[in-house]
């Protein structure tokens, strides 16, 4: 086990140091940052004063290096508008989106792997087909324009939940739904096919001959090892979430990371934007490695292989 | 060529391969709905010139906001059966301009993504070892960085337009391609057909080219479908957050945006285009899962 973790480990911190770079060189994508920074009516010194108080006149390696060497420490800089420490503002933020990821994780888990089960039991049977419609009218439903539906109906017209702010766990509710269906059609869809590669397995076969009740074969043996690669699946879409979550934070004014990345952008804040991708990035990176050492843990034939 | 002469009616004949294809094709629903509606949008876009009752920009103040026809209202009209937009924009003109910007992006994006991914993944999987390793390091390295959100920062810090929209999303969206493409090349590579064009001495450029991409093709158009619904509603988003189409342009995602404020009063106006979105993408997806069962039928899963 030790040589494919030590691996694992060395590909990951190889990944987020080339993400870091990546991040990195995002400021100057806009052309020069002192300029973006100074606005329209600056003076040629008002520049070349922005430029030496920000660090950008030192070379590109040493200002990047300097970047990463205060990131790994907590450090992202302070931010451009709202005058505070990056770091901080992140902190105060990620809980939210943390728990709004939670939510929908847990949502898009109790709908999917119940439904990619059962479809697999009955293989075209009705409840497949139901699943299956699921699967296809989810994947096609743009997920902002299906936060606003549920708004319009859940909030507005039914009056059942609250419609924006982060008061209560109602609040919670709207975009944990709309942040999760979309994962629900994949972990279904890859639930439903281990379980039906599981269950015509021979271990399945003998366990059913023993006379075992159904249940005990279905869910002990047969789920056990259909849900290995959805463990895996479940973590990946997890960093996903947290990515796509902009979108639904800004709707429902959820005071997240997502929303303060959208009004980072909006704000042209280089320093806050350049810590959310990189935090998000390093967060999917641990949850993939994470999610590949329970896999190893799980399936033996993985480690060795 | 004397075999494929053979009329598809004789009697007691084997029906040709293409034949039954051709049965296939027709017998699955989910196909033949998803290729119907694409078609019917492809020809809107195609036709918008022709076929939209007004000019989508031109905005008249006095007569803003005229509801759908279907609405018990005096102010609904056949001259503008989906009612006009608070500029006073015919909707239903403005929408199938729309199909022409989703049609626009999704298709540029996945060719984009397409040549990218499947250059990577072909790669990886015909090569293997040391240039495998690297593959998947790009691979994993792309996977880690958030789409919508780097895709926001660059479009906010480039200038948002149709073209940069589809170049940035065209960069970021090829991990699919490649992740599929690299299993499927990988299976094909050590089948006899191209262990035979390597004794012939055939040159690697020309078994990836005319042995291994024609193998490959089935898993490719079912990605370059998902790849396409996928720009499309990116492309949405983007908009939708206000940096992706610009104003005045009738972009589906843009449409929902600006009737956000109006929706708790005119919910028609956010769900006429955020249907057409639907409806679009849905008709991908089912084009795309149709063809996959179509070319591997017992590869539903």
């Amino acid at each position: 086990m030790l040589p494919y973790v030590l691996k694992r480990f060395a590909v990951a911190i190889l990944v987020a140091i080339t993400v870091s770079m990546i991040t990195f060189s995002m400021i100057y994508l806009s052309g020069d940052p002192a300029l973006a920074l100074a606005g329209e009516t600056a003076t040629e010194a008002d520049i070349e004063n922005i430029r030496r108080v920000y660090g950008y006149d030192r070379p590109i390696v040493v200002q990047y290096l300097d970047w990463l060497y205060r990131a790994v420490q907590g450090d992202f800089g302070q931010s451009h508008y709202l005058k505070k420490p990056v770091s901080e503002v992140i902190f105060e933020r990620l809980p939210t989106t943390m728990l709004l990821g939670f939510c929908a994780l847990v949502f898009a888990l109790t709908l999917s792997i119940p439904l990619g089960v059962l479809a697999a039991i009955r293989p075209n049977s009705m409840i497949d087909r139901v699943a299956l419609t699921i699967a296809v009218v989810g994947q096609a439903m743009p997920s902002f324009w299906f936060a606003l539906i549920m708004m319009l109906w859940l909030g507005i017209y039914w009056r059942l939940l609250p419609v924006t702010g982060t008061d209560s766990w109602a609040n919670f509710v709207m975009p944990s739904i709309a942040l999760g269906y979309y994962i629900t059609p994949a972990v279904m869809r890859l639930t439903r096919a281990g379980m039906l590669e599981v269950l015509s397995t021979d271990y399945i076969r003998t366990a059913r001959a023993k006379g075992l009740r159904p249940m005990t074969v279905l869910f002990k043996h047969a789920l056990r090892n259909a849900i290995i690669p959805v463990v895996s699946l479940a973590a990946v879409q997890f960093g996903f979430m947290l990515g796509g979550s902009i979108v639904i934070e800004t709707i429902f004014a959820i005071n997240g990371l997502g929303f303060l990345a959208w009004e980072s952008i909006q704000r042209a804040d280089l320093p806050m934007m350049q810590a959310i991708v990189l935090v998000l990035s390093i967060f999917y990176i641990v949850l993939t490695f994470l999610a590949d050492m329970l896999n190893a843990w799980l399936d033996p034939r993985i480690r060795v292989g | 060529m004397a075999v494929n002469d053979i009329s598809p009616g004789a009697p007691d004949m084997e029906p040709s391969p293409r034949a039954l294809l051709r049965r296939r094709v027709f017998h699955h629903a989910g196909l033949v709905i998803g290729a119907s509606v694409l078609i019917t949008i492809v020809l809107m876009a195609l036709l918008a010139p022709y076929i939209a009752p007004h000019d989508p920009l031109d905005q008249v103040l006095d007569r803003r906001l005229i509801p759908p026809i279907w609405f018990d209202s005096d102010k609904a009209t056949w001259t503008f059966p989906l009612g006009t937009d608070h500029f006073g924009r015919d909707y239903l003109s403005r929408l199938i301009w729309g199909a022409r910007i989703s049609l626009m992006i999704g298709v540029s994006a996945m060719l984009i993504s397409g040549v990218i991914g499947t250059t990577i993944g072909v790669l990886a999987g015909y090569f293997g070892g040391r240039v495998d390793m690297v593959a998947n390091f790009i691979i994993t390295t792309r996977l880690s960085m958030p789409v919508v959100l780097v895709a926001l920062a660059v479009v906010s810090m480039v200038g948002s337009s149709l073209t940069v929209v589809i170049w940035v999303l065209g960069l970021l969206i090829w991990d699919r391609f490649a992740v599929v493409m690299r299993s499927a090349t990988m299976q094909v590579r050590n089948l006899d057909f191209v262990a035979s064009a390597q004794a012939l001495g055939c040159s690697t450029a020309r078994i990836v080219l005319s042995e291994i991409l024609p193998n490959v093709a089935n898993h490719l158009i079912v990605v370059a479908t998902i790849e396409m619904a996928h720009a499309i509603l990116l492309e949405a988003a983007l908009s939708f957050l206000g940096l992706g189409v610009q104003p005045p342009e009738p972009s589906w995602g843009l449409m929902i945006s600006e009737a956000k404020g109006l929706m708790f009063f005119d919910a028609w106006l956010i769900a006429i285009p955020g249907t057409a979105l639907f409806l679009l993408v849905l008709s991908i997806n089912l084009l795309g899962d149709g063809l996959r069962d179509v070319t591997a039928p017992d590869g539903r899963n």
